[in-house]
């Protein structure tokens, strides 16, 4: 499916549709927490599946959330967060709620509540990544229902490498960093296109009038 | 365990197998499972970490270690090369989970249809499995004791299990 690399050109399109889509799911982030949120430039690179273990930790834990979008683009989003980051943005969100238990920032272990306003904000987050992406490309972008597990990070984004799995044993992973200025909770988006979804993105975004196929 | 230097580490749809002493150990398996066969008598053992169930789904070349129809077979002959026997083989398996509820029906019930698929080419091949781990909603990291088959598996929040 790959030729074992991707050309500056393509390379250079994944990297801004990581740009834009992560630069407005932290927008989306800062609006929530009144808070700036800073992002690391993101990535976008052609990885062997055994090099995903190098990436995420090989059973590291993460509060995990996993999207799968349909439409003319198909693939997953996931939003990986340190338990303990998770803990103190929910702190920032919640500041003086007494409903939610401020002494456990150093476990693994969430309530009910504190799961489903963490499967909320990646929800939004996914949402404003994607819609960034469908206004870029002029695509039709469908969010699935998100799942969210406190789990492996590793297991969960094999998730999104079922569909390269039939082709090979490479994915493109576009990747981005976000913190808070102070540092303090922070995350990493992953966008995992569909092997079959690339043409679609870069005829939409005009590559092959300057790449490989032209 | 992490500290060990005989580990031999085992990647998403990789396998390996060796004699005794030393483990093998594959992480970070979700919807994957991971096929330990062990010839007790000979302290020989292998581990695939099987991502899908089918090969002939394949689109392009087929890497062994990735389908459990191919995986399987491949590790016997692995094994065999070093000595086993199958007859003397047991099967261990863990993970095949359904981590997430709301996804496309192809990955939906992935982890199931890897367990199945693991199970019926290990009965047409003659394997008997004597522990499993499979199912549920969790992630698992494993490995293998070359020196007595002892089948490690462990969850993000959980104390470990020994199959």
């Amino acid at each position: 499916m790959f030729e074992h690399h991707l050309t500056h050109w393509e390379e250079d399109v994944l990297k801004e549709i990581g740009n834009i889509g992560a630069a407005h799911a932290a927008t989306s982030l800062s609006r929530l927490l009144g808070e700036r949120i800073d992002m690391e430039v993101p990535s976008a690179r052609l990885l062997d599946f055994s090099e995903i273990a190098a990436e995420v930790g090989e059973d590291h834990l993460y509060v995990a959330t996993f999207l799968e979008f349909g439409g003319d683009v198909k693939g997953s989003f996931v939003w990986l967060i340190e338990p303990q980051s998770a803990h103190q943005l929910l702190q920032a969100l919640f500041q003086d709620q007494a409903h939610l238990k401020k002494s456990a920032s150093d476990d693994d272990h969430f309530s009910d509540l504190e799961l489903s306003a963490l499967q909320e904000i990646g929800n939004i987050l996914a949402g404003s990544y994607l819609s960034a992406l469908a206004d870029l490309t002029g695509l039709k972008l469908y969010p699935h229902v998100p799942g969210l597990v406190v789990d492996m990070g590793m297991a969960v984004i094999t998730y999104g490498l079922l569909e390269a799995g039939h082709y090979g044993e490479q994915a493109v992973v576009i990747d981005a960093h976000l913190t808070s200025r102070d540092a303090k909770y922070g995350g990493r988006f992953f966008l995992l296109p569909d092997p079959h979804s690339f043409q679609v993105l870069y005829h939409a975004l005009g590559v092959y009038a300057n790449g490989r196929d032209a | 365990m992490d500290v060990m230097h005989d580990v031999i580490k085992v990647g998403i749809a990789e396998l390996a197998s060796a004699r005794h002493p030393g483990r093998i150990r594959t992480a970070g398996l979700g919807s994957c499972v991971g096929v330990a066969l062990y010839d007790r008598r000979r302290k020989i053992g292998g581990l695939a970490h099987v991502m899908l169930p089918d090969s002939k789904q394949a689109r392009g070349s087929v890497k062994l270690a990735k389908y459990a129809d191919t995986a399987i077979p491949e590790l016997l002959r692995q094994m065999e090369a070093l000595g086993a026997m199958r007859w003397d083989m047991v099967a261990k398996l863990a993970g095949g989970a359904q981590m997430f509820e709301h996804v496309s029906s192809d990955a939906l019930k992935i982890g199931e249809r890897n367990v199945e698929a693991v199970r019926t080419v290990l009965q047409m091949i003659g394997i008997p499995i004597v522990a499993e781990a499979v199912g549920g909603r969790v992630g698992r990291t494993v490995e293998l004791d070359l020196e007595d088959g002892t089948y490690y598996v462990r969850t993000a929040q959980s104390e470990q299990l020994k199959l």
